[in-house]
């Protein structure tokens, strides 16, 4: 019998450098389960054929990341009063360090964000992604774009200069115009008979905390859902029938193309 | 059939419902009679509902049959043969608590949410106040001539209530003055109309400044051959009537007091069409509406109920 081979000094000290990284993670782990959930999150099974398009959903979300972590930086600057909105805009874009580069990106990137919802709304519909069992989620990407135009109609009305101010007129009355409800919708928006002192903040409250909570909510919910039900094969896809790219049948993706058999606890 | 029955679900939140609804909707439309009238409603069923609801605990015998899904094939045979159990088994502790969490949850959301959500939709429809708008002497105004007249509506609230109107004296009719005043909101959506005509110095005409209540008040003088939006493109006689384009009735108009030879514009109102001109015109008029509402045929059923006006 051999005498166990002694570890070398190196090795001795890589193990506990890799100990001393470790431990905080599996502090953690141990107290929250939080590292394999996010491992569960990331390394997700996924056909073995997704296509680049299938990270235009992805793409929505950063934009969207990007729209609230630039809106809470300029809401530090912006003063939603009708005395102040546009001066306080002035200040962001002429004066404050990098205040044109934070507002020219929320400015520009809530164009990206209607553009790619559209984008990734198309490459649902095309890859027929919004078929059983998928429909919930199709439903609550509906909202999501309702309430991504919302975050538009109001945000256009913060710089309160005579673009927004006419454009926000006209949006309002457009509102006032919906039978039944209308006058009172318009009149809830204006915060009273006239667009006034009272408008301004609304719409910022509306822009800034209302509709964000909403989306955010409503963001888990649809990442909930694909989490649960997987993510669809392209519709050329073999695999789509349960085989792999040979034409037999495979057993090993099966789980990935009956979602259903998924999140019922007794796979993965 | 051994199919086991559900029981219908309780009719009575329904009532409960639509008594809230009265109840809300009549602080809108009249405080005083639909409101106590919604809330009896909301009282009455909210009272048949808690007696239905609170029947089991009670001690009264429930006109449903024994509910029987999740038993298996065995378990029905077991339930029957329970029999009529004492109130503790039928119900326990632990259901009694799962009540009160609910009940009480419900409650104190209830209490919480209703002030929030009337601080929240109703001050903009409370409240709302006329203001009433000196524009100076009358005799700033030759018969015959328009003005583009811009003012603050609520000089408490500044540059954002600076409204503008078209006036033109009319002259006397009979013995009483009058004057055609024109708001110059687009009856499409709302945009601001502008004259179609030349104004101030092309014509060799000083506009006049008159300071009152209501901030400086600026009379332009112009010569409009109709008005028209620039946003969609909606054109309008000097009447305010639609000519062509998109809007859906004429330009709203200003009702007007002279007092201690004063020019006082009340408040607005919508007008359909006009027949005639100047003092001799005959104004269709209907209470306020907003841009784009329809106030007569058939459109105007789409807009029964409108938000109170000043």
């Amino acid at each position: 019998m051999a005498a166990p081979r002694r570890k070398s000094k190196a090795q001795i000290r890589r193990e506990q450098v890799l100990a001393a990284v470790n431990y905080p993670v599996d502090w953690l782990e141990e107290r929250s389960g939080l590292v394999g959930g996010v491992k569960y999150f990331l390394f997700r099974k996924v056909p073995a054929d997704t296509n680049w398009m299938q990270t235009l959903g992805s793409a929505t979300l950063t934009a969207f990341i990007v729209q609230a972590v630039t809106g809470v930086i300029l809401a530090m600057y912006y003063k939603p009063s009708p005395h102040d909105a546009y001066s306080s805009i002035q200040n962001i874009t002429d004066h404050v360090t990098m205040g044109w580069l934070v507002r020219g990106m929320h400015k520009w990137g809530a164009s990206v964000f209607i553009i790619l919802m559209f984008f990734h709304m198309a490459r649902v519909f095309l890859f027929g992604a919004y078929k059983y069992p998928r429909e919930l989620n199709w439903i609550i990407g509906v909202l999501l774009l309702t309430m991504g135009m919302a975050e538009g109609f109001t945000g256009y009305l913060l710089p309160w200069d005579q673009t927004a101010y006419w454009a926000s007129v006209v949006g309002i009355n457009l509102n006032g115009t919906g039978p039944f409800i209308g006058p009172f919708l318009a009149q809830f928006l204006r915060g009273g008979q006239e667009i006034g002192g009272n408008t301004l903040p609304i719409f910022y409250s509306i822009h800034m905390l209302l509709i964000p909570g909403a989306i955010i909510g409503l963001i888990t919910l649809h990442l909930y859902l694909v989490i649960r039900l997987g993510v669809t094969s392209p519709p050329w896809s073999k695999e789509a029938a349960g085989r792999d790219r040979s034409g037999e049948p495979s057993t090993v993706r099966a789980g990935l193309t009956q979602p259903v058999a998924r999140g019922n606890g007794d796979s993965n | 059939m051994d199919e086991p029955h559900i029981p219908l679900p309780t009719l009575w939140p329904l009532g409960f419902a639509v008594g809230v609804v009265v109840a809300l909707v009549g602080l809108i439309v009249d405080p005083q009679i639909v409101s106590p009238i919604g809330a009896g409603i909301a009282v009455v069923f909210g009272y048949l509902w808690a007696r239905d609801a609170t029947a089991e605990m009670r001690g009264h015998a429930v006109a449903v049959e024994p509910e029987m899904r999740d038993f298996g094939t065995a378990a029905p045979a077991a339930v029957a043969a329970e029999g009529p159990a004492d109130t503790a088994t039928k119900f326990p502790r632990s259901r009694f608590l799962e009540a009160a969490t609910l009940g009480l949850g419900g409650v104190i959301g209830g209490i919480v949410t209703v002030p929030v959500a009337g601080f929240a939709l109703l001050p903009g429809f409370i409240g709302q106040k006329r203001h009433e708008v000196d524009l100076g002497p009358v005799a700033d105004f030759p018969e015959g001539k328009w003005f583009i007249s811009t003012f603050m509506d609520n000089p408490a609230e500044g540059a954002v209530s600076r409204r503008t109107a078209f006036i033109r004296n009319n002259g006397l009719l009979g013995n009483l003055p009058s004057f055609t005043i024109i708001s110059n909101r687009c009856a499409h959506l709302g945009c601001p109309v502008q004259a179609n005509g030349p104004t101030g110095a092309i014509l060799g005409e000083k506009n006049v400044v008159e300071h009152t209540k209501n901030g400086p008040i600026l009379l332009r003088p112009v010569v409009p051959a109709g008005f028209g939006c620039p946003c969609h493109g909606g054109q309008y006689d000097t009447e305010g009537n639609r000519t062509a384009g998109p809007p859906v009735r004429a330009l709203d108009r200003y009702a007007f007091d002279i007092r201690n030879g004063r020019l006082i514009l009340l408040g607005m109102y919508s007008v359909t069409h006009v027949d005639g001109t100047g003092a001799q015109a005959k104004i269709h008029k209907y209470k306020l509406a907003g841009p784009g509402e329809h106030i007569d045929g058939i459109e105007q059923l789409l807009y029964p109920l409108q938000p109170p006006h000043h």
